[in-house]
């Protein structure tokens, strides 16, 4: 498992918390409670189907999607949350129900799908991934595959109480 | 007469190759394994609408030779209609392959960036269309002012959406094709206002 993905937004975010905390002498848990939860991106929920079941595995597998959830505010891994995930693949397309599938987070807050190699569809190697189970503010994911030979892709989610 | 057939030969046959090398590239492409038909089809359209896109400035510049202006005039308004069936067939296929993808590019609402190039274009040439249609009712210099600001809009816009994309095209050959149709059309639209400058000194 690697760690975070480590984008413009989250570094200038990241940098910009600790440099005002460390100026201000703020205590660690008080930086932590800034954690704000996760934005649905555009497009996230474009060929969203509801209830997909959990799996073991989507189809041949070959493909790793993974991430981590956990809670606005505090950062507490959340554990059991249930993920779902879809996206074009080398068997099937986005809107197939095959290309639904499941998964639950473990004690860590992370969780980790085995599914078909994703392939670009509409001009990008992408896939889509949502939090929908209530307890939290639904959130829909379209993270972009770096190359579209990577055999893995991440995604993470910061969920708010609904 | 025998030299210059031989180089209208050259010519056509060195436009239609570069023309088909992306196409033939692209039907290699393995993503069109994990691809059905409808998809595909949306696909082609638009690669052969951008290797038509070659053809409309070097036929009305009269870079073709062995045609006759009126002939080669005819031909680029045909390939105009064309274009439009094509990017007709392209957005078609695509909304049919996943309606939600289709309809966020048309609000303008996509997370793809190379969308909004794509749509550009598309209301350009159908406008450029629309305006072929109502040219004699137009005065000529509204038809031609306006149809190469909108050609203009058209190349760069195609091109820029072309490039962005990762699909079935090849990438050199689509690079190739693209630099060529900006080439082109430039080349055109400079001679265009040669022409014309030359012919009305006197608006200087």
């Amino acid at each position: 498992m690697t760690g975070f993905v480590f984008d413009r937004r989250t570094l200038l975010a990241g940098g910009g918390a600790a440099l005002a905390a460390g100026a201000l002498g703020i205590p660690v848990d008080a930086q932590a409670k800034s954690l704000s939860p996760t934005r649905s991106m555009r497009g996230g929920s474009n060929n969203y189907r509801a209830g997909a079941p959990i799996v073991e595995r989507m189809g041949g597998g070959g493909f790793w999607m993974s991430g981590t959830v956990r809670r606005a505010g505090d950062g507490k891994p959340l554990e059991g949350q249930r993920i779902q995930i879809w996206a074009h693949t080398t068997e099937g397309y986005e809107s197939d129900w095959e290309s639904h599938g499941a998964t639950l987070t473990d004690a860590n807050g992370v969780f980790r799908l085995e599914m078909p190699q994703i392939v670009p569809a509409f001009g990008q190697a992408h896939g889509h991934l949502a939090y929908d189970s209530g307890d939290f503010e639904t959130v829909f994911l379209r993270p972009v595959m770096a190359s579209s030979r990577d055999k893995s892709l991440e995604a993470h989610f910061v969920l708010k109480p609904a | 007469m025998k030299v210059r057939l031989s180089r209208a030969a050259v010519t056509w046959g060195l436009v239609a190759a570069v023309m088909a090398t992306p196409i033939i590239l692209a039907a290699t492409s393995p993503l069109l394994q994990w691809r059905g038909p409808v998809y595909i089809a949306a696909g082609f359209a638009r690669i052969a609408a951008l290797a038509l896109m070659l053809a409309q400035p070097l036929l009305i510049s009269g870079s073709i030779p062995s045609l006759s202006p009126y002939r080669a005039r005819r031909l680029h308004r045909w390939i105009g209609g064309v274009l439009v069936g094509t990017v007709v067939m392209h957005v078609g296929g695509l909304w049919i392959t996943s309606p939600p993808d289709v309809v966020d590019v048309l609000l303008f609402r996509s997370p793809t960036p190379f969308s909004v190039w794509g749509v550009v274009a598309m209301w350009s040439l159908f406008a450029t269309a629309l305006l072929a249609l109502m040219r004699p009712k137009i005065r000529a210099r509204v038809w031609r002012n306006g149809h190469m600001a909108l050609a203009l809009v058209i190349v760069i816009g195609t091109v820029v959406h072309a490039l962005l994309i990762e699909g079935a095209m090849e990438t050199a050959s689509k690079t190739a094709l693209c630099v060529l149709v900006v080439l082109a059309a430039a080349k055109a639209m400079f001679d265009m206002h040669q022409r014309r400058n030359r012919r009305s000194p006197a608006r200087r």
